[in-house]
């Protein structure tokens, strides 16, 4: 079946095939992933001789986190302000202040035309996408795991069944489906208040996001079934549901997370275009909203830059926190991002030193 | 041979699924969109009655109450669809759906086109560069290229346009061509097409911007993962120079994954840039999508998103036959 994979699906896989444990595309591959393993336990043997420092999990950390904790820091900072922000802040919808003031003291950020209070929007509105983020996350998560996981570990008919539709939804463009959707739930009589809600918003989102996730995890659960471990498993007579869950879904830790904050990035950014089309909750106030507001509201036309400046800002500083964190986890899934550079700043250093043979070449 | 034929078969069923798709949405989900388009249209024709013909495309397209059963409906959608009739439009009335889209196809897919393009090439080249100097201080590159991916790509072009046009004037804030100089709509001279050009340099600039961290990216991290390759390092032994084993050795195989990713980018030509289209007013199909979408011309919507449907598809189709011609393990690895 891995022949008609679309193309997408091709990209993934070869970006993890050079992991420890994709499945071979290719002899070259193959060989990649042994030479991954022999510089795995090259630096194992260093670590452990530097030994001390960092106790027993340094080796799944990543080295030099100086990207994990940048990128913890900003993710860390955003989600306080929404969840505190809030808390401080002004009424976000009080018109009693004058319309479109620039920052002052009295108000950090400036109002709106409709004189809100930019500052207390930015904080209701960071709580509204984080939440509409994280639903929206954890409902694609659930699903690539359903299609990926499952498909990947059972094979067969069933795998057949999942991966085409899985590829079907991973082929089929995602905003304008968004966008069909929304357009007709929101305006569809019998849902009442859920409508035109966050909630459903998210659950829009989130059923539309999670075909990339599932290729990728079906991979990594393919060449897990063929482990031993999971052998001894099954001839040990446990059940698959419990082999799914005890035995092969915690080694997928580090990719579910990855995936998960793909979800979230991917959450954020679309309720951020949704919204900015006028398709976003109506009750709730979420970064895109702001921007939907700002852009009736002639904010560009009129240089009110506060107003449209900050939701955007938060969009842009939270996903490249969160893409920060990815990057950490992903240079554990795929040592030689790690190590490659490292080695060869080494080589460079040494050569440097005159300890070298080269100077100019590829290792250089 | 069979890789092709499996192609074929995979294209053709996601085919069927997106129609159907189109076909089920607006007769599965609460509410009536057949009726709200059916009032949509006798108020822009100005409340004259509507002829049979027209009431029969939009129930045929939207669902007709109780008294025709699914499958006759799904029967009759298919004969439209393959008669090539979308339907009337309600917020452009009484312009069909089909011209439209015609009208508003040639935009997007110039623009967003030649834009996919430089974007492309541009990070395809750098993160070559960026990957084969691993390990020096352009690693640093790399999470740059993060912030600029995760900027929402019309916020930036919202910045863009009250930087460049709105503060310095420089460029034009809205639309596709200078409509006061060319009241009569698009023409072909030298005049037309330097205004057009005008009006989509800060639109192609959004997108440049926003979507060459992805490729550098990409590029960047197979280099590093190609260099450590066997192949690379007898190369390089052998005592080839190390511009030959940069572009003839590590770019070209490095390269591979970013062509598949390419092929969908193209494919994502018509359907990637549909807020952006909103900011700029540009006169493409994303704003026609959005033209329907705020007005429930759900006729208008149906049609727009199947040819953005399509328009995807073709490109990947096209795509995977050239990738397994460039990649023969594609083709054998089954």
């Amino acid at each position: 079946m891995d022949d008609s994979q679309p193309t997408l699906d091709r990209e993934v896989l070869d970006s993890y095939a050079t992991g420890d444990d994709a499945p071979f595309q290719s002899p070259a591959s193959a060989e990649a992933v042994r030479e991954t393993a022999r510089e795995t336990t090259a630096t194992a043997a260093i670590a452990a001789a530097r030994s001390s420092r960092g106790g027993r999990f340094r080796h799944i950390l990543p080295s030099r986190s100086g990207k994990l904790i940048t990128g913890i820091v900003i993710v860390g900072l955003i989600a306080l302000f929404g969840i505190f922000g809030p808390l401080i802040a002004q009424p976000p919808r009080d018109s009693d202040n004058d319309a479109l003031l620039p920052p002052s003291p009295e108000h950090w950020l400036g109002t709106t035309k409709l004189g809100y209070d930019v500052f207390s929007q930015l904080a209701w509105g960071t709580q509204g996408s984080l939440f509409i983020g994280l639903v929206a996350g954890i409902v694609a998560l659930l699903l690539a795991v359903i299609f990926g996981v499952f498909a990947g570990y059972f094979g067969g008919v069933l795998d057949e069944v999942l991966t085409l539709f899985t590829n079907i939804v991973l082929v089929i463009p995602g905003l304008p489906v968004v966008m069909v959707i929304a357009a007709y739930v929101q305006n569809a009589e019998g849902l009442g208040p859920l409508a035109r809600s966050s909630l459903l918003v998210a659950l829009v989102l989130g059923i539309t996001g999670w075909a990339g996730s599932a290729v990728v995890l079906r991979a990594q659960a393919r060449s897990l079934r063929t482990r031993e471990y999971v052998a001894a498993a099954r001839v040990a007579g446990e059940k698959p549901g419990r082999i799914i869950f005890v035995e092969i879904l915690p080694n997928l830790v580090p990719l579910l997370a990855a995936q998960f904050i793909f979800g979230v990035i991917f959450a954020v950014l679309g309720e951020a275009g949704l919204s900015y089309l006028g398709l976003g909750p109506t009750g709730s106030i979420t970064l895109g909203t702001m921007l939907n507001d700002a852009q009736t509201g002639q904010a560009v036309g009129t240089g009110a830059w506060w107003w449209f400046v900050p939701p955007g800002a938060i969009i842009a500083a939270l996903g490249a926190g969160l893409s920060l964190i990815n990057f950490a986890i992903d240079e554990v899934v795929n040592p030689k991002l790690r190590l490659a550079p490292e080695n060869a700043k080494r080589q460079r250093k040494a050569a440097k030193a005159g300890k070298g043979i080269a100077d100019t070449g590829a290792f250089a | 041979m069979s890789f092709y034929l499996r192609r074929v078969a995979f294209y053709l069923v996601t085919f069927w699924a997106a129609i159907s798709l189109n076909f089920l949405l607006p007769r599965l989900l609460p509410g009536d969109p057949a009726a709200i388009m059916l009032g949509k249209l006798r108020r822009a024709s100005g409340g004259r009655p509507l002829s049979e013909e027209t009431i029969e495309a939009i129930t045929s397209i939207l669902g007709a109450g109780k008294d025709m059963s699914l499958w006759d409906q799904y029967v009759a959608y298919w004969g439209r669809l393959l008669q090539g009739d979308l339907g009337v439009s309600s917020t452009r009335y009484p312009a069909p759906v089909a011209e439209l889209i015609a009208n508003a196809l040639p935009w997007t897919i110039i623009l967003v086109g030649v834009a996919t393009v430089i974007s492309f090439v541009l990070g395809i080249v750098v993160g070559a560069w960026v990957g084969w100097r691993r390990g020096t201080w352009l690693d640093h590159l790399v999470p740059i290229t993060t912030v600029f991916q995760s900027i929402p790509y019309f916020w930036l072009a919202l910045v863009l346009v009250a930087v460049f046009s709105v503060q310095l004037g420089l460029f034009p804030i809205i639309g596709g061509y200078d409509v006061f100089e060319f009241p009569a709509g698009p023409e072909l001279s030298w005049a037309f097409i330097g205004s057009a050009v005008t009006h989509a340099i800060l639109p192609a600039i959004t997108i440049v911007l926003s979507s060459v961290g992805g490729w550098l990216l990409g590029m960047r991290n197979m280099m590093v993962s190609t260099m450590s390759e066997d192949y690379v390092v007898t190369a390089e032994a052998k005592g080839l120079t190390p511009r030959r084993v940069r572009t003839k050795y590590a770019s070209r195989n490095a390269a591979i994954p970013s062509l598949a990713g390419f092929g969908i980018a193209l494919g994502f030509v018509v359907a990637g840039s549909i807020v952006m289209e909103q900011v700029f007013s540009y006169p493409g199909i994303g704003k026609l999508m959005i033209q329907a979408v705020q007005g429930l011309d759900y006729a208008l919507m149906q049609g727009v998103f199947l040819v953005i449907t399509l328009t995807v598809l073709a490109a990947n189709f096209f795509m995977d036959l050239i990738y397994g011609f460039i990649d023969p393990r594609v083709r054998h690895n089954g």
